[in-house]
């Protein structure tokens, strides 16, 4: 599911024929000014290259005007709403101010209120192989209609909790708001690859032997493996892991905290392995 | 026929902050003072957690050459957005690169 839907209002500089360009020196601190506060801004210049198409909503075109008059535009197929406004004598907070006052009551997403925290599959390397499904405790992963991995719960991830990264043997998945590399989306280079022991380190990391249990395909084994683990132990376990990975900077303390319980996380681990049993053994072979 | 000119694209990286704010600042100056017409953009991961339709128009555009971050980041954004990238779709890297190479590369 995903719920940060309010798409911000598309902003044209418009520096076109009929307009007067901008002042050189205050034309990036309006655009940086608006993109900080989440618009999209087009810049539109005399004879400029072409711009994105139109979209389906409402369009805000600001420009120096001739009179300080704004013509009035219409979309000639009627569908997007143009509102052109004169920006003559204002500066950038006045600028602001414009055009919050032209969006109105209309809600959009905004930075430094929400981060846009995900995973992001590169399928170049990704192998299918379901490992990152079977991982992940918070249901971000699931499967497409043709039995590919994909990311489908982009909202559940945990923000700053790069953990799947590190299961997965391929190095495919990035979190592009990440720090550092490989897992930032830089070029993955041979040492990357290879670090077949990380996974298994952070597997046994994660409290309970998730992992453990996940790869044991038997039922007998899995029942022993709740017998040998109480609770107790478990979230002991946990807590160990909290420490660890807290102190290595590399999974946020309110992640762990908040995983589920001992019996959810096997209940959950159970149906992420059969998702992705169901997936594996629906590719050909 | 001449070719049409490529659309270029700035990322701003607003919700986090991960481009270095000397370089995204520059670039855009330098582009705001080209002349050139472009498209920026608050923050293309941002787009792409909603699956902004507007991802579909850029990639739509042709040639597109675009300043964000890590190019297999930024490709993987497009693509898990439903918008994949084109061959010839450039990504530059504000993370990585001066503002100088950035901007010579998307004017070139």
């Amino acid at each position: 599911m995903i719920t940060h839907t309010h798409r911000p209002l598309r902003v044209v500089l418009y520096e076109g024929q009929g307009a007067i360009p901008l002042p050189a020196e205050s034309r990036a601190k309006v655009m940086g000014a608006l993109l900080d506060k989440g618009y999209a801004v087009t810049r539109a210049s005399a004879g400029g290259t072409p711009a994105m198409p139109h979209d389906d909503r409402s369009l805000l075109v600001l420009g120096l005007f001739p009179e300080q008059k704004a013509p009035q535009i219409e979309d000639a197929s009627g569908q997007v709403k143009i509102d052109t406004r004169d920006i003559s004598g204002l500066d950038v907070e006045g600028i602001l101010g414009l055009v919050e006052k032209s969006r109105g009551s209309t809600t959009m997403n905004e930075p430094g209120k929400w981060k846009p925290w995900f995973p992001v599959i590169d399928y170049t390397r990704c192998t299918n192989c379901m490992q990152c499904l079977s991982f992940c405790l918070f249901d971000v992963y699931g499967v497409s209609a043709d039995h590919k991995i994909q990311v489908q719960n982009n909202d559940n991830c945990k923000t700053n909790c790069p953990a799947c990264s590190r299961v997965c043997p391929e190095v495919a998945i990035m979190f592009p708001k990440y720090q550092a590399s490989p897992i930032n989306g830089d070029e993955v280079n041979a040492t990357d690859a290879g670090r077949e022991k990380i996974k298994v380190d952070i597997s046994s990391l994660l409290g309970g032997d998730i992992y453990s249990a996940l790869k044991d395909r038997s039922a007998a084994a899995k029942s022993r493996f709740s017998k040998e683990r109480s609770p107790d132990k478990a979230l002991d376990e946990r807590k160990k892991c909290l420490t660890k990975l807290v102190g290595d900077g590399f999974i946020p303390a309110d992640v762990l905290a908040s995983l589920p319980s001992p019996d959810e996380i096997l209940r959950k681990a159970a149906v992420a392995k059969a998702k992705a049993q169901a997936a594996l053994d629906a590719q050909p072979s | 026929m001449p070719d049409s000119p490529p659309t270029l694209l700035y990322c701003r990286c607003a919700y986090a902050q991960v481009v270095p704010t000397g370089v995204k600042n520059e670039v855009l100056q330098r582009l705001c003072d080209s002349g050139a017409s472009f498209e920026s953009v608050s923050d293309l991961c941002e787009m792409a957690a909603h699956r902004d339709p507007r991802l579909t128009a850029l990639a739509a555009c042709g040639k597109l050459r675009i300043a964000a971050c890590y190019p297999r980041a930024v490709k993987g954004l497009f693509q898990q957005a439903g918008a994949p990238l084109s061959e010839d779709a450039e990504v530059h890297n504000m993370r990585t690169d001066t503002a100088e190479q950035i901007v010579q590369q998307l004017l070139a």
